[in-house]
């Protein structure tokens, strides 16, 4: 079970070396530098690890809209609740995406009423459910960027049973970079992008958004020092007035990607304009299910239409958490409303969302 | 079933993980109970490990441990329901200092459950009594009808006896302690993971499922001198929930090395995998200790000669500053706090 090069990932003493390279570069630098990174697991290590303790203070690292769970909206989840209810429907998921909060009740609190929810760990169970309860509709709920839309796409394409379907919610990454750059007033100098999310799509995407935009950018693994080794990355463009897509998770990301993985994204979904919890709708920044495979659309198998959602409840700050304008001690609602066990905003729900992450590992006022 | 109703408003089952949410579950139930306590002993107030009862005109008092066990599967990697309930008893007995004595059994059964499977789960309760010295004393038995609950549940009752002066309590705990941990973490819930249904790994780890009595043995004077001022065993919410437990209840903070924890490889690259933190899952067979730290490296060496503390590892301190708080010391030396686990650990999606 042993991970290659895991002690070196992990190590103290590499930590420091690190380190002590960001120092010097960023005094060469001589102004305070914004990074962002769009991910959950890169807030997760960067917060676990507690990483920002370790930092320069000239040195913020932002915390963009990366988490799946998070920018889902509301009005899939009501969807998903509503199909819930019938008593002939199974509704399996994610495990973080039932507690999440939508417009009246989550799926966990669907389930606490009765209706069979289940947890599952891919696609590949919900399958294997459909077939063992053929007289029942067992749908599947797939939120998720690029990482986890191959699985659904394989299991859609391999013919599945007939009394499955599928909810979909994917979301795709580089659209979102693209967002992020339009929003003047963040005046990001470079991103940390995720690394699995490229592992799927190469580096091509990337390459395009970091020349288009003159900002640097570096795909990202999700070890301590993957993350501390990308930010020093990314402060030697700044010095040197550089503006590329560097791989430092080259011990698992291709150039090119995953090609298999992408041949099936293309054959099953396309791109449409979708909405993005909080934060509005975004030109390519999702999926659906081709008119090829309809019949395993929910969407079109079933005709449910959710007239009214709430994405952001009254006082709560995830819009402006998500895009990294506010940190999460800053909502009037932080630990005090808002808790992981009654979260009001979705931020504060999944082990990937900031405001969740920054209640367990984080004081209020973030010293 | 078109008639759900839609409220947040009953019990879920994260109410049973360990975490805040069982907390509020148990204020809950316990709010309005008359008489909590015996002869000014602990009480069901004080939330830890067991009761006492202290015996008028006489030197000792005895210990009261309630314990309801459910796991899933029933046979587990390195032990079974059997084992556990005898164990489980035993550790909280032992982790309020006192001597276990004796137990009561009650055991309800789903109809249409398997004699042969009883009798193995029977025979491994009464191998680990024999192994504990402690004797079933009563029991009862309830059969249920099928599809009321899953297989089998234990209940049980544990009795023990200690001197009057020892005072092991979660809220005992000294600014200057050392926090000593008697093994890896997070082998018995990753294990139990990993052997169920659909997550195909496959693995050859176990389940830390053990008695403490051989740490009740060696470490005998020091409880009886008090150098012992708090011990818990880290189940359900792993050691995250228990050394929340002593910080809020002690009104100190602790500081802790995550270099000096010990967790087994199998164990980081299974919750990585998962999505998981060792810190939250639960442990059967290890303790926590808060010790005088005059004596801790005294008191580590006692553990470390038992055949169930060869691991063990003084693995941080207790200071007044920011009381109510567990801070870690990352391996790469950040710092960052250690939250109360929320409830039942969920495997993430990516």
């Amino acid at each position: 079970m042993d991970i290659p090069g895991l002690d070196i990932l992990r190590s103290g003493k590499f930590a420091e070396k690190v380190i002590k390279s960001i120092k010097e570069i960023i005094k060469e630098i001589g102004k305070p530098i914004k990074l962002m990174h769009v991910c959950g697991t890169h807030e997760h290590t960067i917060s676990k690890y507690g990483l920002r303790s370790l930092l320069p203070k000239e040195i913020e690292v932002l915390s963009g809209p990366g988490c799946p769970v998070c920018i889902c909206p509301a009005a899939d989840i009501d969807k998903a609740v509503e199909l819930g209810k019938r008593d002939d429907t199974i509704i399996t998921t994610f495990g973080d995406m039932i507690r999440v909060p939508a417009t009246n009740i989550s799926l966990a609190e669907l389930k606490a009423t009765g209706a069979d929810v289940r947890i599952v760990y891919g696609p590949n169970d919900a399958i294997k459910i459909a077939k063992e309860n053929p007289e029942k509709e067992v749908i599947f709920f797939a939120i998720g960027f690029e990482t986890t839309v191959p699985l659904i796409g394989f299991e859609i394409q391999s013919k599945p049973p007939s009394n499955f379907s599928v909810i979909c919610a994917h979301k795709l990454i580089p659209a979102a970079l693209e967002l992020l750059m339009s929003q003047s007033q963040l005046k990001i100098d470079g991103f940390i992008s995720p690394g699995h999310v490229s592992t799927i799509i190469g580096l091509k995407p990337y390459e395009i958004f970091s020349q288009g935009y003159r900002i640097p950018n570096v795909i990202s693994g999700f070890e301590p020092n993957d993350v501390l080794l990308s930010i020093l990355m990314l402060l030697k463009q700044v010095r040197d007035k550089k503006h590329d897509t560097i791989n430092e998770y080259s011990r698992v990301v291709k150039p090119e990607g995953n090609i298999i993985a992408q041949k099936i994204i293309e054959e099953v979904f396309e791109p449409v304009s979708s909405p993005w919890r909080g934060i509005g709708r975004i030109n390519d920044g999702g999926l659906i299910i081709r008119e090829k495979y309809k019949e395993f659309d929910a969407d079109k198998k079933f005709d449910i239409k959710i007239e009214k959602s709430l994405d952001i409840p009254p006082g709560c700050s995830c819009h402006l958490i998500m895009v990294g304008k506010l940190y999460p001690y800053e909502c009037k609602l932080f630990r005090k409303e808002c808790t992981p066990i009654h979260p009001v905003g979705p931020c504060m729900v999944s082990m990937e969302g900031t405001c969740s992450i920054y209640y367990k590992y984080h004081s209020d006022d973030n010293n | 079933m078109s008639l759900k109703k839609e409220s947040s408003n009953v019990i879920r089952l994260a109410h049973g993980a360990g975490g805040i949410l069982q907390e509020e579950l148990i204020k809950f139930i316990t709010k309005d109970i008359p008489f909590k306590k015996v002869n000014n002993g602990i009480g069901v107030e004080e939330l830890d490990d067991g009761a006492t009862i202290p015996l008028i005109n006489y030197e000792k008092e005895i210990v009261i441990t309630a314990d309801g066990h459910t796991i899933y599967p029933l046979f587990f990697p390195g032990g079974d329901l059997g084992t556990l309930s005898v164990c489980g008893t035993v550790n909280d007995i032992i982790m309020m200092g006192a001597e276990p004595l004796a137990l009561t059994s009650m055991i309800i059964i789903e109809e249409g459950f398997e004699f042969n499977q009883l009798e193995k789960i029977v025979s491994s309760m009464n191998a680990m009594a024999e192994k504990a010295n402690i004797a079933i004393i009563a029991g009862d038995t309830k059969v249920m009808p099928r599809g009321t609950l899953n297989e089998l549940i234990i209940a049980t009752t544990g009795i023990g006896i200690k001197d009057k002066n020892i005072k092991i309590l979660d809220n005992n705990i000294k600014t200057g302690d050392k926090i000593i941990l008697t093994g890896s973490i997070g082998d018995h819930g990753t294990a139990l993971m990993a052997s169920r249904e659909g997550l195909n790994i496959s693995t050859d780890l176990k389940s830390d499922l053990s008695l403490l009595l051989e740490l009740y043995h060696v470490l005998k004077s020091d409880i009886n001198n008090n150098y012992i001022h708090a011990m818990k065993d880290p189940t359900r919410g792993g050691i995250a929930a228990a050394l929340n437990d002593w910080a809020v209840k002690s009104n100190i903070s602790l500081w802790i090395e995550e270099e000096n924890v010990p967790i087994k490889k199998q164990v980081t690259a299974i919750c990585d995998m998962l999505g998981l933190d060792p810190y939250n899952i639960a442990c059967e067979g290890r303790a926590l200790l808060a010790v005088d730290p005059k004596y801790a490296q005294n008191i580590l060496e006692k553990i470390k000669s038992t055949q169930i503390g060869r691991g063990a590892q003084i693995i941080g301190k207790v200071k007044a500053d920011n009381p109510k708080r567990v801070f870690l010391k990352t391996i790469v030396g950040g710092t960052r706090f250690v939250d109360m686990p929320l409830g039942e650990p969920i495997p993430r999606i990516c």
